[in-house]
């Protein structure tokens, strides 16, 4: 192996060549701004046009500056990251970003958690010597992210997510000098656009440009209406990430602290998403099994492999982009969706309210389940399943809004009868997560035994396609896992093609899965903190009494009491759904 | 925005072009080029199939085509009037030329004119710096072109 020898701020460092001078100088502790550069690691996601020139060093001997992200250490190199030079430059180049940028930081949604605000402060801007037009676009608003595109400073870093991680293709820059921006074909808005509202772009936008749309407003008229009960239901991954917005360590679990804010913010009943996830195990492993049969017994016209149906973003991504394999996922609805469809008639019933008085909120790590629960086939009379969808972000916000020291909180408990799980349900919110939680239960249940041992690590992990084979005592069952949208789409094309061996496969649009969802505090380019928040799921699944869906007792009440039996006529018309070819 | 649907066989000779083109991203610009140059225009419509074809996103198709100047996604009239903004051509008074062809007219760059006789259209240095400043009409080369003659020019097209 090649190495290379230079000084850093006079310290000798021995690299790889083929190093930067960003990863040279991060090797040894020291820190370089970057702002439009991004790398996270595990993921294999790197971001790096060489755009802003924030990141200038001096290098000896050289006339100009050099921008550390993307240029390679050579021998003898000695460089200096904050000379007098350097720091002027870096200065220039921020004040002509902020020449045209709008000075709206006070009211700015990403105030507090903007890269480009905290990059301002550390430099000590104080005043912009240049004076310019400055350049403004029209406001995008869709049903989940809204475009401030005056707010953009082309770091591409959105491009990078939407193109190469996702292959969506929404974004692009278009036009030239002053006048470009990043913007879908034809500067038609995000709504018309093929946007499956993953939120990848909104998670990884250093600026205001990308948010998601705000609804704690809603939320608030709702929990001060006395004519309203609003219930709350919050996804597995929203507990293992919003502690860091309270400056909690990455990973930690807050699960019960999460309870008592939501019922000190007021919601009438505390539930769980994680029940929904149970049930979304009941419905869709009976699915896998009968799929499996049919297929076993010879039908040549089953479907398979199925897919996984969780994921709102992943949904519409194939509508769009493979209406053709519509009818090879999974029919079950999201975990949101049946939470919402039970809340909205069984729960209702038992409180004996109409549904029309009864206000569903879901706390969610996603941008795109503010887009799910708008989608007309979960309305009945226009009345919505799931109210209101809030993002971890926007929930973190509310408990600060109501002066509420999260830190300080007791451990509460889930209510009953929505708010009981098992470490089925708790895991859904990280890749491998959904389909582990299937195999636990559809094992049991096609072997009548007894599974000797629940932790599947063939299945966990954070590459980006997974394959497993599960022994269902003596059947093997071939597993696939794909997270990230191009992910998912190189296993498609391999089922096109008549290439996949696969029975079943579990997809989720976002990288790491919900855990690294759209709506999820903000990594700021530390992709490490996903994998803490992965363990910390997998050790809430340990520490619960119950890990099979199928022996949550309230799973096993509700099918007794209200549904009969999963895919039930009740069940299909509740907890499944039907997708559409949107091209 | 409204669907135009594109006859069949001008679908076909897109698509032709790109596998002239082995159907590559990197030749991008190259097929478009070449479709613009049999079509006239780059409408929204074209760029789809060449997205498609190419196995690359509209965006991205849309990126390339609003970034070159010589790109158009409107028809371009009769006699498309080009007008050279480059840097000897602009300070040698094309700002004036390219405001009077546009009051004559009562078009704005990349409009074309209702009776669709003429179009105008910026470029960048054609590259006849000395005879700054540079207005083409078709294949036709202006030189020095100030705006008292912008009448003339018109004028000899608006027979024909
Ligand atoms: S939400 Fe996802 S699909 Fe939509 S523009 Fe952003 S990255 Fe692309
Ligand atoms: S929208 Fe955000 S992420 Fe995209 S280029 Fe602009 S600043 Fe960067
Ligand atoms: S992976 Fe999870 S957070 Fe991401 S879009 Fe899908 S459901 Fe939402
Ligand atoms: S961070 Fe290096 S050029 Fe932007
Ligand atoms: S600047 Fe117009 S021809 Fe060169």
């Amino acid at each position: 192996m090649d190495t290379v020898n230079l000084t850093i701020d006079n310290k000798p460092v021995v690299v790889k060549s083929g190093t930067t001078i960003l990863e040279a100088a991060s090797g040894v502790g020291m820190h370089i701004p970057t702002l439009c550069h991004m790398k996270l690691d595990d993921l294999n996601i790197e971001n790096k046009p060489g755009g802003c020139r924030i990141c200038v060093v001096e290098v000896e001997g050289r006339r100009n500056l050099a921008p550390a992200c993307c240029t390679d250490v050579s021998e003898g190199m000695k460089i200096n990251t904050h000379s007098m030079r350097v720091i002027n430059a870096r200065r220039t180049v921020m004040e002509l970003i902020l020449s045209d940028h709008p000075f709206d930081c006070l009211i700015c949604a990403k105030s507090g958690n903007c890269d480009l605000q905290d990059m301002a402060h550390n430099l000590g801007i104080r005043e912009i010597h240049y004076k310019g037009e400055q350049s403004t676009y029209r406001e995008d608003t869709s049903p989940a992210i809204i475009r401030e595109v005056d707010k953009c400073i082309m770091c591409r870093r959105c491009e990078t997510m939407c193109n190469e991680v996702q292959t969506v293709g929404v974004l692009s820059a278009i036009n030239r000098g002053f006048e470009s921006v990043v913007s879908p074909a034809f500067e038609m808005n995000l709504d018309h656009s093929v946007c499956t509202y993953c939120g990848q772009c909104v998670a990884v936008c250093p600026t205001g440009a990308l948010t998601e749309v705000d609804e704690t407003g809603k939320v608030i008229r709702a929990l001060s209406d006395p004519t309203k009960t609003v219930i709350v239901q919050t996804a597995p991954a929203v507990r293992a990430a919003l502690g860091e917005e309270f400056g909690m360590e990455a990973g930690s679990l807050v699960t019960g602290k999460l309870v008592a804010a939501l019922r000190r913010l007021g919601f009438d009943h505390v539930f769980d998403t994680d029940f929904a996830a149970d049930l979304t195990i009941m419905e869709e492993g009976t699915e896998l099994l009968n799929r499996l049969g049919k297929h076993l017994a010879g039908d040549k016209d089953v479907k398979l492999p199925i897919l996984t149906s969780c994921c709102p973003a992943w949904v519409k991504f194939f509508e769009h982009q493979f209406p053709e394999m519509k009818d090879i996922p999974s029919t079950a609805r999201s975990p949101q969706q049946m939470f919402g469809a039970i809340a909205k008639t069984y729960f209702a019933d038992q409180l004996g309210i109409k549904r029309e008085d009864l206000v569903v909120v879901s706390i969610m790590p996603c941008v795109a389940k503010k887009y799910e629960c708008g989608r007309d086939e979960f309305k009945t009379n226009d009345n919505p399943d799931v109210d209101h969808a809030i993002t971890t972000r926007e929930l973190a916000a509310l408990i600060k809004l109501s002066n509420i020291d999260f830190t300080a909180l007791p451990n509460e408990d889930f209510d009953n009868p929505l708010g009981e799980s098992t470490g089925a349900g708790v895991i859904f919110g990280t890749t491998g997560g959904v389909i582990e939680a299937a195999v636990r239960t559809a094992y049991e249940v096609h072997t009548k035994k007894e599974l000797p041992k629940l932790d599947f690590d063939e299945l966990r992990g954070m590459e980006g396609i997974r394959e497993a084979t599960i022994d269902f005592d003596g059947l093997p069952i071939k597993i696939g896992i794909a997270h990230g949208l191009g992910n998912a789409r190189k296993l498609l094309e391999d089922i096109q093609a008549g290439n996949s061996e696969f029975h079943a496969i579990e997809i989720m649009s976002c990288p790491g899965g919900c855990i690294g969802g759209g709506g999820q505090p903000y990594h700021h380019g530390d992709a490490g903190i996903l994998k803490k928040r992965q363990a910390a799921l997998y050790t809430e699944d340990k520490n619960k009494t119950l890990r099979k869906s199928h022996l949550n007792p309230h799973i096993i009440e509700l099918y007794e009491k209200f549904l009969g039996e999963p895919m039930s006529e009740k069940a299909h018309h509740l907890l499944h759904t039907e997708y559409f070819d949107r091209t | 925005m409204p669907k135009i649907k594109l006859a069949e066989n001008t679908v076909q000779l897109i698509k032709d072009i790109c596998v002239e083109f082995e159907n590559k991203e990197s030749e991008l610009i190259n097929v478009l080029h070449q479709v613009q140059s049999k079509l006239g225009y780059l409408p929204a419509e074209v760029q789809e199939v060449i997205a498609k074809e190419l196995k690359t996103s509209v965006a991205k198709v849309y990126g390339v085509v609003t970034f070159y100047s010589f790109f158009t996604m409107i028809p371009q009239g009769e006699n498309p009037i080009s007008i050279c903004m480059g840097t000897a051509c602009y300070v040698r008074g094309a700002e004036q030329v390219l405001n009077e062809f546009k009051r004559q007219l009562k078009v704005e760059v990349g409009e074309s004119t209702e009776d669709g006789k003429f179009s105008i259209n910026c470029l960048r240095c054609v590259g006849a710096c000395g005879l700054a400043p540079v207005v083409t009409v078709g294949e036709k080369v202006y030189g020095r072109v100030a705006p008292t003659d912008v009448k003339k020019i018109i004028a000899e097209y608006h027979n024909r």
